[in-house]
Protein backbone atom coordinates (compact mmCIF):
# COMPACT_ATOMS: atom_id res chain seq x y z
CA UNK A 1 0.00 0.00 0.00
CA UNK A 2 0.90 3.55 -1.46
CA UNK A 3 1.23 5.98 2.25
CA UNK A 4 1.27 9.57 2.39
CA UNK A 5 2.18 11.17 6.30
CA UNK A 6 0.91 14.40 7.82
CA UNK A 7 2.55 15.51 10.72
CA UNK A 8 0.72 18.46 12.58
CA UNK A 9 3.06 18.80 15.87
CA UNK A 10 6.38 19.81 16.54
CA UNK A 11 9.28 16.98 17.93
CA UNK A 12 9.63 17.04 21.76
CA UNK A 13 6.59 18.30 22.81
CA UNK A 14 4.23 16.26 21.17
CA UNK A 15 3.97 12.62 20.16
CA UNK A 16 2.74 13.10 17.36
CA UNK A 17 6.47 13.33 15.56
CA UNK A 18 7.51 10.20 17.26
CA UNK A 19 4.20 8.28 16.18
CA UNK A 20 4.78 9.51 12.33
CA UNK A 21 8.27 8.37 12.40
CA UNK A 22 7.58 4.87 13.99
CA UNK A 23 4.54 4.31 11.92
CA UNK A 24 6.39 5.01 8.41
CA UNK A 25 9.37 2.94 10.07
CA UNK A 26 6.98 0.22 10.53
CA UNK A 27 4.61 0.87 7.39
CA UNK A 28 8.50 0.18 5.30
CA UNK A 29 9.63 -3.03 7.10
CA UNK A 30 6.15 -4.17 6.15
CA UNK A 31 7.41 -3.83 2.49
CA UNK A 32 4.43 -0.57 2.25
CA UNK A 33 5.74 2.31 0.39
CA UNK A 34 5.69 5.94 1.70
CA UNK A 35 5.89 8.36 -1.06
CA UNK A 36 5.83 11.61 1.24
CA UNK A 37 5.93 13.40 4.94
CA UNK A 38 4.42 16.86 5.15
CA UNK A 39 5.01 18.77 7.76
CA UNK A 40 2.46 21.38 8.78
CA UNK A 41 1.29 23.54 11.64
CA UNK A 42 4.64 23.17 14.34
CA UNK A 43 5.13 20.19 12.54
CA UNK A 44 7.47 22.36 10.88
CA UNK A 45 10.04 22.25 13.42
CA UNK A 46 10.86 18.68 12.59
CA UNK A 47 12.88 19.78 9.84
CA UNK A 48 15.26 22.32 11.71
CA UNK A 49 19.15 21.31 11.23
CA UNK A 50 19.70 23.29 14.39
CA UNK A 51 18.19 20.93 16.94
CA UNK A 52 20.47 19.74 19.20
CA UNK A 53 18.51 17.29 21.96
CA UNK A 54 20.49 15.97 24.94
CA UNK A 55 22.81 13.26 23.24
CA UNK A 56 20.80 10.50 25.42
CA UNK A 57 18.08 11.38 23.46
CA UNK A 58 16.76 10.22 20.03
CA UNK A 59 17.44 12.81 17.22
CA UNK A 60 13.77 13.25 15.71
CA UNK A 61 15.26 15.86 12.81
CA UNK A 62 18.29 13.31 11.68
CA UNK A 63 16.26 10.22 11.95
CA UNK A 64 13.56 11.74 9.31
CA UNK A 65 16.30 13.17 7.35
CA UNK A 66 18.17 9.63 7.29
CA UNK A 67 14.40 7.49 6.10
CA UNK A 68 14.00 10.10 3.59
CA UNK A 69 17.21 9.23 2.20
CA UNK A 70 17.35 5.48 2.70
CA UNK A 71 13.97 5.05 1.39
CA UNK A 72 13.72 7.66 -0.81
CA UNK A 73 10.63 9.31 1.14
CA UNK A 74 10.05 12.85 -0.03
CA UNK A 75 10.01 14.87 3.15
CA UNK A 76 7.87 18.21 2.61
CA UNK A 77 8.33 21.03 4.57
CA UNK A 78 4.70 23.82 4.40
CA UNK A 79 6.47 26.70 3.07
CA UNK A 80 3.82 29.36 4.32
CA UNK A 81 4.06 27.56 8.15
CA UNK A 82 7.75 27.45 7.74
CA UNK A 83 8.05 30.77 7.04
CA UNK A 84 5.86 32.48 10.03
CA UNK A 85 7.52 30.15 12.61
CA UNK A 86 11.33 30.98 11.58
CA UNK A 87 11.85 28.12 9.72
CA UNK A 88 13.92 28.86 6.38
CA UNK A 89 15.85 26.84 3.75
CA UNK A 90 18.92 28.44 1.93
CA UNK A 91 16.52 29.86 -1.23
CA UNK A 92 13.92 31.97 0.96
CA UNK A 93 16.54 32.86 3.47
CA UNK A 94 18.10 34.98 1.20
CA UNK A 95 14.57 35.76 -0.85
CA UNK A 96 13.69 37.06 2.60
CA UNK A 97 16.89 39.24 3.42
CA UNK A 98 17.71 37.07 6.57
CA UNK A 99 21.28 36.17 7.52
CA UNK A 100 20.61 32.59 8.09
CA UNK A 101 19.04 29.27 6.95
CA UNK A 102 17.96 26.33 9.25
CA UNK A 103 16.34 23.86 7.65
CA UNK A 104 17.98 20.70 6.79
CA UNK A 105 19.20 19.66 3.70
CA UNK A 106 17.11 16.63 3.63
CA UNK A 107 13.76 18.52 3.28
CA UNK A 108 12.42 20.39 0.44
CA UNK A 109 10.05 23.41 1.50
CA UNK A 110 6.64 23.52 -0.67
CA UNK A 111 3.14 24.73 -0.59
CA UNK A 112 -0.09 22.95 0.94
CA UNK A 113 -0.55 21.13 -2.76
CA UNK A 114 1.64 18.69 -1.98
CA UNK A 115 -0.27 17.55 0.76
CA UNK A 116 -3.27 17.42 -1.07
CA UNK A 117 -1.37 15.79 -3.82
CA UNK A 118 -0.34 13.18 -1.39
CA UNK A 119 -4.05 12.54 -0.16
CA UNK A 120 -4.57 12.20 -3.96
CA UNK A 121 -1.69 9.92 -5.23
CA UNK A 122 -1.75 7.98 -2.04
CA UNK A 123 -3.66 5.05 -0.97
CA UNK A 124 -3.76 6.45 2.37
CA UNK A 125 -3.47 9.17 3.92
CA UNK A 126 -2.72 9.15 7.79
CA UNK A 127 -2.50 12.33 10.03
CA UNK A 128 -0.46 12.55 13.26
CA UNK A 129 -1.58 15.47 15.14
CA UNK A 130 -3.30 17.36 18.70
CA UNK B 1 -2.72 32.49 -1.22
CA UNK B 2 0.98 32.83 -2.08
CA UNK B 3 1.56 28.83 -1.97
CA UNK B 4 2.29 27.53 -5.02
CA UNK B 5 0.15 24.68 -6.46
CA UNK B 6 0.68 21.88 -8.63
CA UNK B 7 -2.83 21.70 -9.94
CA UNK B 8 -4.98 18.84 -10.67
CA UNK B 9 -3.41 14.75 -10.70
CA UNK B 10 -4.56 12.90 -14.03
CA UNK B 11 -8.47 13.39 -13.67
CA UNK B 12 -8.34 11.71 -10.30
CA UNK B 13 -11.45 12.91 -7.83
CA UNK B 14 -11.07 12.00 -4.70
CA UNK B 15 -13.80 12.72 -1.27
CA UNK B 16 -11.92 15.01 1.15
CA UNK B 17 -13.21 15.78 3.91
CA UNK B 18 -11.57 18.45 7.05
CA UNK B 19 -12.78 18.09 9.88
CA UNK B 20 -12.40 20.78 12.15
CA UNK B 21 -12.47 20.41 16.01
CA UNK B 22 -10.66 23.46 17.52
CA UNK B 23 -11.78 27.14 18.38
CA UNK B 24 -11.34 29.51 15.96
CA UNK B 25 -8.53 31.90 18.13
CA UNK B 26 -7.40 30.09 21.21
CA UNK B 27 -4.24 28.09 18.34
CA UNK B 28 -3.43 28.27 14.85
CA UNK B 29 -5.27 24.97 13.67
CA UNK B 30 -8.54 26.70 12.54
CA UNK B 31 -6.40 29.62 10.25
CA UNK B 32 -3.77 27.33 8.60
CA UNK B 33 -6.65 24.52 8.31
CA UNK B 34 -8.68 27.18 5.91
CA UNK B 35 -5.47 27.15 4.27
CA UNK B 36 -5.59 23.89 3.05
CA UNK B 37 -9.12 24.12 2.45
CA UNK B 38 -8.48 26.65 -0.13
CA UNK B 39 -5.71 25.51 -1.90
CA UNK B 40 -7.56 21.64 -1.86
CA UNK B 41 -9.98 23.59 -4.13
CA UNK B 42 -7.71 24.09 -7.07
CA UNK B 43 -6.90 20.54 -7.41
CA UNK B 44 -10.98 20.13 -8.30
CA UNK B 45 -11.83 17.73 -6.12
CA UNK B 46 -15.07 16.66 -3.68
CA UNK B 47 -14.58 18.69 -0.95
CA UNK B 48 -16.59 18.98 2.45
CA UNK B 49 -15.30 20.24 5.90
CA UNK B 50 -17.08 19.28 9.13
CA UNK B 51 -17.49 20.95 12.22
CA UNK B 52 -17.13 19.17 15.51
CA UNK B 53 -16.41 19.96 19.41
CA UNK B 54 -15.08 22.98 19.75
CA UNK B 55 -14.49 23.54 16.31
CA UNK B 56 -17.69 23.96 15.50
CA UNK B 57 -17.13 27.65 17.23
CA UNK B 58 -15.10 28.71 14.09
CA UNK B 59 -18.53 29.30 12.24
CA UNK B 60 -20.25 31.77 15.12
CA UNK B 61 -21.57 35.15 13.74
CA UNK B 62 -20.27 37.99 15.53
CA UNK B 63 -16.67 37.18 16.47
CA UNK B 64 -14.90 40.29 17.61
CA UNK B 65 -10.73 38.78 17.29
CA UNK B 66 -9.62 43.11 17.62
CA UNK B 67 -8.16 42.85 20.90
CA UNK B 68 -6.58 39.69 20.31
CA UNK B 69 -4.08 41.46 17.35
CA UNK B 70 -5.61 38.25 15.55
CA UNK B 71 -6.57 38.81 12.02
CA UNK B 72 -10.09 37.83 11.78
CA UNK B 73 -10.79 35.33 9.25
CA UNK B 74 -14.77 34.99 9.54
CA UNK B 75 -14.98 36.09 6.25
CA UNK B 76 -12.90 33.37 4.99
CA UNK B 77 -15.81 30.91 5.77
CA UNK B 78 -18.13 33.35 3.96
CA UNK B 79 -15.94 32.81 0.91
CA UNK B 80 -16.33 28.88 0.34
CA UNK B 81 -18.68 28.60 -1.90
CA UNK B 82 -17.18 31.02 -3.99
CA UNK B 83 -14.51 28.09 -4.31
CA UNK B 84 -17.42 25.74 -4.63
CA UNK B 85 -16.70 24.23 -1.33
CA UNK B 86 -20.58 24.24 -0.49
CA UNK B 87 -20.47 20.94 1.57
CA UNK B 88 -20.36 22.21 5.19
CA UNK B 89 -21.67 19.59 8.02
CA UNK B 90 -21.92 20.71 11.68
CA UNK B 91 -22.17 18.24 14.42
CA UNK B 92 -25.66 19.09 16.30
CA UNK B 93 -24.58 17.43 19.72
CA UNK B 94 -21.83 19.71 19.61
CA UNK B 95 -23.95 22.65 18.50
CA UNK B 96 -26.51 21.83 21.29
CA UNK B 97 -23.16 21.30 23.96
CA UNK B 98 -22.61 24.75 23.71
CA UNK B 99 -26.15 26.02 23.59
CA UNK B 100 -25.92 27.14 20.20
CA UNK B 101 -28.60 26.40 17.14
CA UNK B 102 -27.72 27.08 13.66
CA UNK B 103 -29.51 30.45 14.14
CA UNK B 104 -25.91 31.48 15.51
CA UNK B 105 -23.61 30.51 12.52
CA UNK B 106 -22.21 32.79 10.02
CA UNK B 107 -23.16 30.63 6.46
CA UNK B 108 -25.62 27.72 5.37
CA UNK B 109 -24.76 24.50 6.80
CA UNK B 110 -26.22 20.96 6.97
CA UNK B 111 -26.59 20.31 10.85
CA UNK B 112 -26.49 16.01 11.17
CA UNK B 113 -26.50 13.98 14.18
CA UNK B 114 -22.87 12.19 14.82
CA UNK B 115 -24.07 9.10 13.95
CA UNK B 116 -24.72 10.33 10.52
CA UNK B 117 -21.84 12.39 10.45
CA UNK B 118 -19.60 9.03 11.10
CA UNK B 119 -21.60 7.72 8.52
CA UNK B 120 -20.57 10.34 6.17
CA UNK B 121 -16.98 10.19 7.32
CA UNK B 122 -16.77 6.43 6.61
CA UNK B 123 -17.56 7.18 2.69
CA UNK B 124 -14.59 9.83 2.16
CA UNK B 125 -11.07 8.77 0.43
CA UNK B 126 -9.40 11.03 2.75
CA UNK B 127 -10.00 12.50 5.62
CA UNK B 128 -7.80 15.31 7.75
CA UNK B 129 -8.34 16.42 10.67
CA UNK B 130 -7.51 19.43 12.47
Amino acid sequence: MKFGILVNEGPYTHQAADSAFKFAQAALAKGHEVTRVFFYHDGVNNASRLTVPPVDDRHVVNRWAELGEKHGVDLVVCIAAAQRRGLLDDNEAKRQGKDANNIHPAFRISGLGQLVEAGIQNDRLVTFGD
Amino acid sequence: MSDDMDMEDGGTIKKFMFVNRKAPYGTIYALEALEVVLISAAFEQDVSMAFVDDGVYQLMKGINSEGTELKNFSKTYRALDGYDIEKLYVEQESLEARGLTEDDLLVDVTVMSAAELAATMAEQDVVISH
